[in-house]
C-alpha cells in the first residue's frame, strides 16, 4: 500500500535518495581525507542534508544556487555530477574546476550551481547579482543563496538584505542555522535569537523551519520561490539544523556538550525522513527500499571515488593558465 | 579633431557602449543624477533606471552584486565614488571578482568594469584623495587602467567594458576638466600598449595618470637646459607594456618613474625591479622614483601642495639621474 500515489511516492523517494547520495559522498570524502587521499580545508555538511535537498528539489534547472563554504550538499542537491565534484576535491584535472577550486570554491555552472565561497557571507552579495540578472532577463529565474548563522553578523549580509528588499529581487535567502559559527555558539555572537528578526527588519517575508525536515524546507522554499517568480521579491528561510561534526575535518569540536550530540542524533534528517516514509507507508516496515537506495548510492560513490583518484593530476602548465579570460 | 573634456569623453564612451550592448548596466551611488562629477549625467534618461541604477551606500554588496550579475549574462559597470571607498568592497573585488575565472577552471567569466576616481585635488583630505593602484597590481586576475588624456579615457573605457575580465578603471579627478582631442569615432584602445608622449634621448620618464602632464611640463623645462627626456605613459598598469619601457631605457640608459601614490610600495618600485632584472647592463644609473611622501594626504592646501609630487620633483629626479655615471665619475 502506498500513501498518495505512485508519482508522489517516487518524488519522496527521490528526496531520500538525494539525501543518501550526499551523505554517502561526504562520508567518503571524510574517509579519503583521513587516509590522506584528499587534502585541504573540508567543511562537511553531514547531518544538514535536509535543507539543501528540500530547497533545491523544487528549483528549475535554470535557477541559480550559491553555496557557503560548506557547500558540497548545495552543489549535489542542484544536480552536480558527483564524480567531477569528487575529482575536484581530490585536486584532479577532471574536477569541475580543473583542480583550481577545491572544496570551498566549487562551481558547477552547467547545472546552475554558480559558486561556493571560502569567505563567510561572501556569496550573499553574489546572489544579489544573479538575482538581478534573472530579474532583468524576465524569464522568472530565481536565485537561492545558502549561508550559515555565522554570516548573519557580517556587513555584506545586512547590505544584501536591504538591497534585495529595496529592488524586490527574485532571491531566497536560505540560512542553515546549525547553532555554531565556527567554534562559537551563536548566542555568544549576537543577542538576536532568530535570524528571521533581520528579515523582518528589512521587510522581507520570513519563516523559521525545522531544517532537518526535508519536507518542511521544501514547502517553505516552494512558497518563497513562487513569490520570487511572480515578482514579489525576496524571502528569508531560517532552517534550524545541527552540525554533528566539527567546523572542518580534523576539528574535534571539544567545545560542544555530548548531550547535545545525542539529542540531535534523533533529529538526523535522513533517519527522520525514513521514519516518516514508513509511517506514510511509502516504505515498508523493514524499510528495505531505503536500504536498497542506501546500498546503491554507496556503491555508486565507491565508483566515483575510485574514478576520481584514478584521474590525472593537473598539468604543471595549468598553474598560470586561466588567470585571465581570453 | 574636436576637443572634449576628460569627464565628457568618459560619458560619451559609456553612452556609446550602452547603445551597442543591452547587457550593460551601471550601478552606483547617485548615478541617475550624474554622480558628483557628472560622468553619468543624462544616461538614466536615455537608458532608463533599470540599466542605470542608483544604489544605497553599500559598496561591498553593490560590488558583489555586480560580480554576480557579470557571471550570468550582464556586463555591469560599477561606479565607486572615490577610490578610497573601494576598501569597503575589497572582499568582492579581490577574493571573488579577480579569482572566480581561475578558481572555476574557466567556467565563470567576470566581465566587470569598476570605475573609480581618485588622486589629489581640492584639499579633500585623506579619505578622498588617495592613489591606490599598487594594491591591485598585486592581485592576479585584475586589469588596472589609468588614463591620462581625454582620448585615452574614452578608448580605454570602451575596451574595459568589452573585456571579459574585471577591470579597475582609475580616473584622476584633477584631469576631469582638462580638454583633449577626441576622434569623431572613439576606437577601443588595446590594453598593454604604452604611449610615448614625447620622444627624447637623455632619460626615460614613465609617468602615470596625472603625472603625464606634469612630466611633459618637466620635459619643456629640462629642454631649456639642454636635457631631452622621453615621456612614456603606460596607460594600462596591468597589463604593463614593459617592452616599450625597456626599448626606451636601452636608448637613454636612465629611468625615472613618476606616480602620485606614496612612493613606498608603489608601482615605481615594481617597474624599477622589472627593468633592472632584464636591462641592468643598459642602465647608467639607478632607477629613481617620484611619488608622495610616506604620510596620509593632509587637507590643508599648504600641506597638500607639499604632499603632491609634480613638475619640480620630476625635474629634480631627472637631474639626479643624469648626475650618476657607471664609473663613479660625474656624468
Amino acid at each position: 500500500m502506498t500513501s498518495i500515489g505512485a508519482a508522489e511516492d517516487r518524488a519522496l523517494l527521490d528526496l531520500l535518495e538525494r539525501m543518501w547520495l550526499i551523505r554517502a559522498f561526504e562520508e567518503k570524502v571524510s574517509d579519503l581525507y583521513a587516509r590522506g587521499h584528499i587534502s585541504g580545508l573540508l567543511h562537511l555538511g553531514i547531518g544538514q542534508e535536509g535543507s539543501a535537498v528540500g530547497a533545491c528539489s523544487i528549483l528549475r534547472d535554470d535557477d541559480y544556487v550559491l553555496g557557503s563554504h560548506r557547500a558540497h550538499a548545495h552543489a549535489l542537491a542542484k544536480g552536480a555530477d558527483p564524480e567531477r565534484l569528487m575529482a575536484e576535491l581530490a585536486g584532479r584535472s577532471t574536477g569541475y574546476c580543473a583542480g583550481k577550486g577545491g572544496s570551498m570554491h566549487l562551481v558547477a555552472l552547467e547545472c546552475g550551481f554558480v559558486t561556493a565561497t571560502g569567505v563567510v557571507a561572501g556569496s550573499i552579495p553574489l546572489g544579489l547579482g544573479t538575482a538581478l540578472a534573472g530579474q532583468q532577463a524576465g524569464m522568472g529565474q530565481v536565485t537561492v543563496v545558502f549561508f550559515g548563522d555565522g554570516a548573519g553578523q557580517a556587513g555584506p549580509f545586512h547590505e544584501s538584505l536591504n538591497l534585495a528588499s529595496l529592488w524586490k529581487l527574485p532571491l531566497v535567502f536560505l540560512c542553515e542555522n546549525n547553532g555554531y559559527a565556527e567554534f562559537t555558539p551563536l548566542s555568544a555572537h549576537t543577542n538576536i535569537e532568530r535570524l528571521t528578526h533581520y528579515a523582518d527588519t528589512y521587510q522581507i517575508p520570513s519563516t523559521t523551519v525545522e531544517g532537518n525536515d526535508v519536507l518542511a524546507v521544501q514547502a517553505a522554499t516552494e512558497q518563497a520561490v513562487e513569490l520570487a517568480r511572480s515578482g514579489g521579491g525576496p524571502s528569508f528561510i531560517e532552517a534550524l539544523t545541527h552540525r554533528p561534526r566539527g567546523h572542518y575535518e580534523g576539528d574535534q569540536a571539544k567545545y560542544r556538550e555530548l548531550s547535545e550530540r545525542e539529542e540531535w542524533k534523533e533529529k538526523d534528517p535522513i533517519a527522520r525522513f525514513e521514519m516518516y516514509l514508513e509511517q506514510q507507508n511509502v516504505l515498508s516496515e523493514d524499510a528495505s527500499e531505503a536500504r536498497t537506495i542506501e546500498a546503491d548510492v554507496r556503491q555508486r560513490i565507491e565508483a566515483v571515488a575510485e574514478a576520481a583518484l584514478d584521474a590525472p593530476w593537473p598539468a604543471p602548465e595549468s598553474l598560470t593558465s586561466q588567470v585571465l579570460a581570453s | 579633431m574636436p576637443e572634449l573634456r576628460y569627464i565628457d569623453a568618459i560619458r560619451r564612451a559609456l553612452q556609446e557602449e550602452m547603445e551597442n550592448d543591452e547587457s550593460i548596466v551601471i550601478l552606483g551611488e547617485d548615478v541617475t543624477l550624474g554622480g558628483p562629477f557628472g560622468a553619468t549625467t543624462g544616461l538614466a534618461d536615455k537608458f532608463g533606471v533599470t540599466r542605470v541604477r542608483n544604489t544605497p551606500i553599500s559598496e561591498g554588496a553593490v560590488m558583489g552584486m555586480a560580480v554576480g550579475a557579470s557571471l550570468v549574462g550582464l556586463r555591469p559597470i560599477v561606479e565607486i565614488m572615490f577610490v578610497d571607498f573601494i576598501t569597503l568592497a575589497m572582499d568582492q573585488l579581490v577574493n571573488h571578482a579577480a579569482k572566480l575565472h581561475y578558481m572555476s577552471g574557466g567556467q565563470l567569466r567576470v566581465p566587470l568594469t569598476v570605475r573609480v576616481q581618485g588622486g589629489i585635488s581640492g584639499g579633500y583630505g585623506a579619505h578622498h584623495s588617495q592613489s591606490l593602484e599598487a594594491w591591485f597590481l598585486h592581485v592576479p586576475g585584475l586589469k588596472v587602467v589609468a588614463p591620462a588624456t581625454a582620448s585615452d579615457a574614452a578608448g580605454l573605457l570602451k575596451s574595459a567594458i568589452r573585456d571579459d575580465n574585471p577591470v579597475l578603471f582609475l580616473e584622476h579627478r584633477a584631469l576631469y576638466w582638462t580638454g583633449g582631442e577626441v576622434g569623431e569615432v572613439i576606437e577601443p584602445i588595446i590594453f598593454g600598449r604604452a604611449a610615448i608622449r614625447r620622444a627624447g634621448t637623455d632619460a626615460t620618464v614613465v609617468a602615470v595618470s596625472r603625472m603625464v602632464p606634469a612630466a611633459l611640463e618637466a620635459a619643456e623645462r629640462l629642454e631649456e637646459s639642454g636635457t631631452s627626456i622621453e615621456v612614456i605613459d603606460p596607460r594600462t598598469l596591468a597589463p604593463l607594456d614593459l617592452d616599450t619601457i625597456l626599448e626606451s631605457v636601452r636608448r637613454t640608459g636612465r629611468l625615472v618613474v613618476a606616480h602620485e601614490a606614496v612612493t613606498v610600495g608603489g608601482i615605481g618600485g615594481e617597474i624599477a625591479a622589472q627593468v633592472q632584472e632584464v636591462a641592468f647592463a643598459d642602465l647608467t644609473g639607478p632607477v629613481l622614483r617620484v611619488g608622495a611622501p610616506f604620510a596620509p594626504v593632509a587637507s590643508s592646501p599648504v600641506l597638500e601642495k607639499l604632499f603632491a609630487p609634480g613638475v619640480d620633483a620630476i625635474v629634480d629626479a631627472v637631474q639626479r639621474s643624469l648626475a650618476f655615471s657607471r664609473d663613479g665619475a660625474p656624468a
